[in-house]
């Protein structure tokens, strides 16, 4: 039981990590719990899909299939984070000063939302479709099925409580600093999925690995020691990464924190926010 | 869509239209009873070697292993190519996270 308490645990953490940056960034949103809800529903069914076609997924593309489609899926997420940042930059100080005044406007949130709500579905479905491949492991095993349930359901509550926490955590940065911040988180989270699915690529052999590894940090914080895994899924560390992830996640940090500078507002322009959009 | 996701496809598609040709060695692993097959398998060192990953249980497995950066799941009753290397002269130990109380091996770069 403690081996699939554990195992559940890993998985809805990495998600729970991306879940809960996602839930702290959309602060002052209206309607985000609904995207934020839809994007879990979607992901768990997406689960489901990509557990019930392991197999097709796996031979296709002469057996790399697996890697295209991880490669493919979380570089999507980066993407959509992408878009988000972006976004952010230019609206987000009006959402920080104006968060009473236009707190019903949804209209001007909706299009990022949809983008974070993708996020969340790819994220529960990436690590979800572990978990089914695993607990369907175990039933056609004949393993105890009462230990699959206990520990499976003591997983996903300390999963999701160890989001909640890191949400609670990330709510007490000052107001001032906040979106600085969560788009900060945002940044990294995209550069670390970038990283992985470089590394997917390099699995595939379609990339160069550059460097392998690039560096070893084993030394210091191993891949499997939880705060290794925390921080994998927070900032996408790597004890032993190549150099073409190295290279990835520092594209996608210069991409992305360039991107939202020259997206942002200028300060005039701010003090003069009550002009109506043309 | 945004410039900078744009620009992410653009660099993206130029970089993973660099792919390489040669076919590597094959050299089997298989998975038994949640164990590897052998739980040490020799390989060749400095050169790129092609695992074939053999899942003789009918349990999926996910062959995993931080040293050689690999991730992959064999369904049950299935094979899987993976890719790996080249490896300096060494030891790279390998898991099946699924199962990982039993299954736990090694390549050896010689």
């Amino acid at each position: 039981m403690l081996a699939i308490w554990i195992l559940v645990f890993r998985e809805v953490l990495e998600a729970a990590m991306i879940v809960s940056i996602v839930a702290a960034a959309t602060r002052g949103i209206a309607g985000r719990w609904r995207w934020i809800g839809s994007g879990i529903l979607i992901g768990c069914a997406g689960a489901g899909l990509v557990a019930a076609g392991a197999e097709g997924i796996a031979g296709a593309l002469s057996g790399m299939g697996q890697e295209w489609f991880n490669a493919g899926v979380l570089l999507a997420a980066t993407t959509m984070i992408g878009w988000h940042v972006v976004w952010m930059a230019r609206h987000g100080r009006q959402l920080a000063s104006e968060a009473g005044r236009f707190g019903a406007d949804v209209s001007a949130g909706r299009r990022p939302l949809t983008a974070l709500m993708v996020v969340v579905a790819l994220a529960v479905l990436r690590e979800g479709s572990e978990v089914v491949l695993f607990a369907y492991g175990m039933l056609a095993g004949g393993s105890a099925s009462g230990g699959l349930v206990t520990g499976g359901v003591l997983g996903l509550l300390s999963g999701v409580a160890a989001g909640v926490a890191m949400y609670a955590g990330l709510l007490r940065i000052p107001m001032r600093h906040f979106f600085r911040a969560t788009n900060g988180l945002l940044i990294l989270l995209a550069a670390g999925l970038a990283a992985a699915a470089a590394g997917f690529l390099n699995q595939a052999d379609v990339l160069p690995t550059l460097a392998d590894p690039l560096w070893n940090s084993s030394w210091l914080l191993t891949d499997d020691a939880w705060l290794g895994r925390a921080l994998h899924a927070l900032v996408g560390y790597s004890a032993q990464p190549t150099g073409m992830q190295a290279l990835f996640y520092l594209s996608i940090v210069v991409l992305l924190s360039g991107g939202a500078r020259l997206a942002a507002p200028r300060r005039d322009a701010i003090a003069a926010v009550p002009t109506p959009s043309t | 869509m945004s410039k900078s996701a744009a620009l992410f496809a653009l660099f993206v598609m130029s970089v993973a239209s660099i792919a390489s040709a040669s076919e590597p060695p094959e050299i089997q692993l298989v998975i038994r009873d949640h164990r590897f097959v052998p739980a040490e398998l020799k390989v060749p060192a400095n050169t790129k070697i092609k695992l074939m990953v053999v899942n003789q249980d009918v349990t999926p497995e996910e062959f995993e292993s931080h040293e050689l950066n690999r991730e992959k799941v064999v369904t049950g009753r299935a094979t899987i190519p993976v890719y790996v290397g080249p490896l300096r002269p060494g030891r790279y130990p390998f898991f099946g996270d699924f199962h990982a109380e039993t299954a736990q091996g090694a390549l050896i770069a010689e």
